[in-house]
């Protein structure tokens, strides 16, 4: 495993990798936007995603039994340059997030056409790699302030990204900026909250932290940037109660920048949360541990109800999906509080599953949209039987969010009532189920209007567009896939989970 | 190769999946399209029977297909009481299958090509249910097979059709994650495996009031299994056209339930075990209660096949009581009923779904007289019904006695006595259907002429109701080939 590298040493393109993870797009960006020709920032952006997907597997490959990966940026030794440090749980999130990437570029070729203004089109490419890259340097990056830089980088892009939906629908914009207020809420609290551990650590380093935290103990300050970063970062993951602009954004964005985000930008935040809770509060912390179990536990019970007793009554199934999100985060956070091996692999196996589940789903809405012209429920009587191959994933995709055997979303949730049966809390553990049970009745809902209801006479509808169709059965078959040869992501989460359980950065016993 | 166990029980699973495939590739040509799953499902046939060759009632180690959780794999093995289940569905696929054709087709309806398809993944996912060697398997392939069941009940589209399959769907999907995923990750958390072992897995490792409602979460979590209250997705599923009344909800799926029943008391308990710790005397109680409690409200019942559907109900209580009488005997005689009840309800069911065909009749008070026009339908309920009641010469007089010798064998006298008002209960709602098809004059203005309809429908009814009698003599036979499950 590569250790240290010292900044003399010649560096092959394998030790380069950690740097191009996040250069390789934020150099497309700007090229999309001199080049300006549609085809092309499409052709550019499908490329590095691409690349990206490759290198997010060699990194996965390196430190998916344990182990880390250190790059120190322009040879600078950390604590006092930026350090990019990879290990299984974020090497894990990085490939999650290339691979929606990559499957959603091709499903937005068709859908931003018909969805945006043309002359905006190459802007928007460029924008989603700048969201991108500003995803995958939170991810993978080591080093506190640099979270936040990216973390903008990625908001700010984001914002323009949502306001796109404009031309479909004038709500967009007022979306947009709710989230623009939210979102900046929140990058304000967590800068602030580093901003307390840097006063009184003098580092920004997370290891460093780590480190010195555990020399000079605790104090006020520290708890208060605790306070601070969860409150931020809650926000951008739609922790509930802020999880107030998740329903707009993503019912008014356009089809192929929701299948993004939900896939990636809310895990991008869990991982954050988890980042700062366990490497650099140390676990044992008992401060960490009540507010787990004071304020994780309780808020993530709330969210798995009520977002989804919310879902239930929804007429448009964009916005039913995104009121599901809000509930599946709910998951994630629980894993968290359960706070033993079984579930944080829960934990980080759901943002998995759940990220390719969410994105199928969303692509699914997007087919139909872009068929149909809307994605409410009275709108889409039927389908099931006039684009039979554009709806049967959907079907996969739902069946997996609900989280029946042999989908991908009952592995997560296996492991999470599994780890809460391990800590004696077997409520929980009938909680979890019975959420489930909620998702059963949104999600059939669905389906019953796709497949029960007659068509509109004489309706033909003709099957989505193959550029839109191949990724959708991609993740299909990655949902069942993933649902029976658990290998890749369970082996990768229960290593992240060990990796972050033992407190350090990296570092397995 | 071929014919080696492991091969057979793939080909079991996999020959069905064939047939779907077949459905959907020759959707718009019917003769081929039936002819080819016919073909799939006499093959099928003989797969399991080639494990019977093979293995006889011998109980084999497992063979694993994929580790999906540590310690936790998608895995088979073959062992006496599931092969019996796995003989049956996929024999009775064959009969069903000729009587579906001449259902779907005397009938006018829609969609051959998915109803015919969806069949075929429900008979695929119930010989995974039969060859499970963990309860995790079973519990995904039980999964399965409601979610492909779904498409079938909810079949005809009409608003009736799609309120039904609600309530199917609703009460099997909601029993089964949020009680029996429960109690199956539980079991996993306490006993640290899930493989079905002779004696349970569970000895030693849990005592006090965790057993009951370990069990209870079991019990109703298997919600195919109809125990009250979680019975009435039974008569909703009855919008289904007969066939799938006739297979799946006679045979196949509510044996799936009850067979994961038997299969949880005695492999993930363990009779002993039950008997050791009391655990499972309130589901006796309940197991009778269910009993008589259906048999009554089948009296009430014109609809035919709801009142069919409620006799199931009670009749599945029969195979939950075997269990949980927590003895031998007990066991035995469930698992004999799975076979026996299959045999005599999927020929009640048929000649339902008969008369339906010939004469669009739904209603018992409607079917004055039918019987001296269509004889040999009602001569094959009759018999069917017979052994149903438990009367020798047939089949189902067996499992009666056997559970009657441990009800006796635990000192439960008054389960003898709900044995014997259930007998006095099923003449008392289903010979009256025979004798008003007899006896009563027809309707004034209805054909007079015998009529069966197409002989695809009635020749399958009669057949199983030959099966009826041969089984009564091969009861001693099936009785021994069983005992390897209570250790002998």
């Amino acid at each position: 495993m590569a250790g240290t590298v010292t900044p003399h040493d010649a560096k092959t393109l394998i030790e380069q990798l950690p740097i191009l993870q996040v250069l390789v797009p934020f150099c497309t960006a700007p090229l999309i936007v001199l080049i300006g020709s549609r085809r092309m920032a499409w052709a550019l952006a499908f490329a590095a995603a691409v690349i990206s997907l490759v290198i997010s597997y060699a990194l996965l490959m390196q430190v998916y039994g344990g182990g880390f990966i250190s790059y120190q940026l322009g040879g600078w030794a950390p604590p006092l340059g930026i350090e990019y440090r990879v290990d299984a749980a974020n090497a894990l999130v990085m490939l999650l997030i290339s691979a929606i990437a990559t499957v959603t570029l091709p499903f937005a070729y068709e859908s931003v056409k018909d969805e945006i203004t043309s002359k905006n089109h190459t802007l928007f490419y460029a924008c989603f790699m700048l969201c991108y890259t500003g995803l995958m340097g939170v991810v993978i990056t080591g080093d506190a302030f640099n979270v936040f830089v990216f973390l903008e980088i990625s908001s700010l892009s984001t914002y323009v990204l949502v306001a796109q939906g404009a031309g479909r629908d004038k709500r967009a914009l007022t979306a947009a900026y709710d989230y623009l207020i939210m979102g900046t809420i929140g990058a304000t609290f967590f800068v602030i909250g580093i901003g307390f551990l840097f006063m009184s650590t003098g580092t920004l380093n997370m290891a460093d932290l780590a480190d010195r935290i555990a020399e000079q103990g605790t104090n006020r300050t520290i708890h208060a940037g605790f306070a601070f970063i969860v409150v931020g970062m809650g926000l951008k993951a739609a922790m509930y109660p802020l999880h107030l602009w998740l329903p707009k954004a993503y019912t008014f964005a356009p089809s192929a920048v929701t299948v993004f985000l939900s896939a990636t930008s809310t895990k991008m935040a869990i991982y954050v949360i988890l980042r700062f809770m366990f490497s650099i509060y140390n676990p044992d912390f008992i401060f960490a541990l009540n507010v787990m179990f004071l304020v994780f536990m309780p808020l993530a019970l709330i969210a798995m109800f009520s977002a989804s007793f919310v879902a239930v009554f929804q007429v448009n199934f964009k916005r039913m999906l995104a009121y599901s999100s809000i509930a599946q985060i709910g998951y994630m956070l629980l894993g968290i509080a359960i706070f033993n091996l079984s579930g944080l692999t829960g934990t980080m196996v759901h943002m998995f599953n759940h990220g390719i589940t969410k994105a199928l789903l969303f692509m699914g809405v997007g087919a139909l949209v872009l068929r149909t012209g809307s994605s409410f429920y009275n709108n889409l009587n039927g389908l099931g039987r006039l684009m039979p191959l554009t709806v049967a994933p959907i079907v996969v995709g739902g069946l997996s969010l609900i989280g029946v055997p042999g989908t991908a979303g009952f592995v997560s949730k296996w492991m999470l009532v599994q780890g809460a049966f391990e800590n004696g809390w077997w409520v929980v553990a009938i909680l979890i189920v019975l959420s489930s049970l909620l998702a059963v009745v949104y999600v059939w809902r669905a389906i019953e209007v796709l497949y029960l209801t007659e068509p509109a006479e004489g309706a033909k509808m003709a099957e989505a567009p193959m550029s839109m169709l191949i990724p959708m059965w991609i993740l299909a078959i990655a949902c069942i896939w993933f649902g029976v040869a658990t290998d890749l992501p369970l082996g990768a989460a229960s290593t992240a989970a060990e990796v972050l359980l033992s407190g350090s950065f990296g570092m397995v016993e | 190769m071929i014919f080696e166990t492991t091969t057979a029980i793939a080909l079991a699973m996999l020959i069905p999946l064939a047939a779907m495939a077949g459905n959907m590739a020759f959707k718009d040509m019917p003769n081929l399209r039936d002819g080819f799953t016919f073909l799939c499902a006499v093959l099928t046939f003989c797969a399991v029977l080639v494990v019977l060759a093979n293995e006889g009632n011998s109980i084999t180690s497992e063979v694993s297909l994929i580790e999906v959780f540590p310690g936790i794999d998608i895995a088979f093995n073959v062992e006496p009481l599931g092969l019996m289940f796995a003989i049956i569905a996929s024999g009775l696929w064959i009969i069903t299958h000729i009587y579906g054709v001449g259902y779907m087709r005397g009938n006018d309806e829609k969609h051959h090509a998915r109803f015919f398809a969806c069949f075929a993944i429900a008979i695929s996912s119930v010989m995974g249910i039969a060859f499970s060697s963990n309860m995790f398997t079973l519990f995904l392939f039980y999964e399965i097979l409601t979610v492909s069941t779904y498409p079938l009940v909810a079949h005809k589209g009409t608003p009736d059709a799609v309120k039904g399959a609600r309530t199917y769907l609703a009460i099997l999907i909601g029993t089964s994650i949020a009680l029996q995923l429960t109690a199956v990750i539980w079991t996993y958390a306490l006993a640290g495996t899930l493989d079905f072992t002779q004696g349970g897995i569970l000895v030693g490792k849990v005592a006090g009031w965790v057993v009951p409602v370990l069990l209870g979460l079991y019990a109703f979590g298997i919600g195919k299994a109809a125990l009250m209250p979680f019975h009435k997705w039974l008569p909703a599923a009855m919008v289904a056209p007969t066939p799938v009344s006739a297979l799946l909800h006679a045979v196949a799926v509510v044996k799936a339930g009850v067979f994961t029943m038997l299969k949880v008391g005695i492999y993930i308990f363990g009779i002993d075990f039950l008997a050791e710790t009391g655990a499972s005397e309130w589901l006796m109680w309940l197991a009778a209660y269910s009993i008589i409690a259906a048999s009554v409200v089948a009296m009430t019942q014109d609809n035919l096949k709801k009142r069919l559907a409620y006799s199931t109900v009670s009749q599945l209580s029969y195979i939950t009581l075997g269990m949980a009488l927590a003895t031998s005997m007990g066991a035995l005689g469930g698992g004999m009923h799975i076979a026996m009840h299959a045999m005599g309800k999927i020929t009640l069911f048929m000649c339902a779904g008969a008369i339906y065909v010939a004469y669009h009749k739904t209603e018992i008070s409607q079917m004055q007289g039918l019987g001296r026009v269509m004889p040999i339908t009602f001569g094959a309920f009759l018999i069917g019904s017979l052994s149903i009641i438990g009367l020798p010469p047939l089949g189902g007089s067996w499992p009666k006695f056997l559970l009657m010798l441990g009800a006796a064998d635990t000192g439960h006298l008054i389960i003898i006595g709900v044995l014997m008002v259930s007998s006095l209960l099923n003449v008392a709602y289903l010979l009256p259907i025979v004798g008003r098809g007899f006896f009563r004059p027809l309707d004034d203005g209805a054909p007079t002429k015998r009529y069966e309809g197409p002989v695809l429908v009635w020749l399958p009814p009669a057949l199983t109701a030959l099966g009826c009698f041969v089984l009564f003599f091969y009861g001693g036979a099936l009785q021994s080939f069983l005992l390897p499950i209570i250790g002998q």
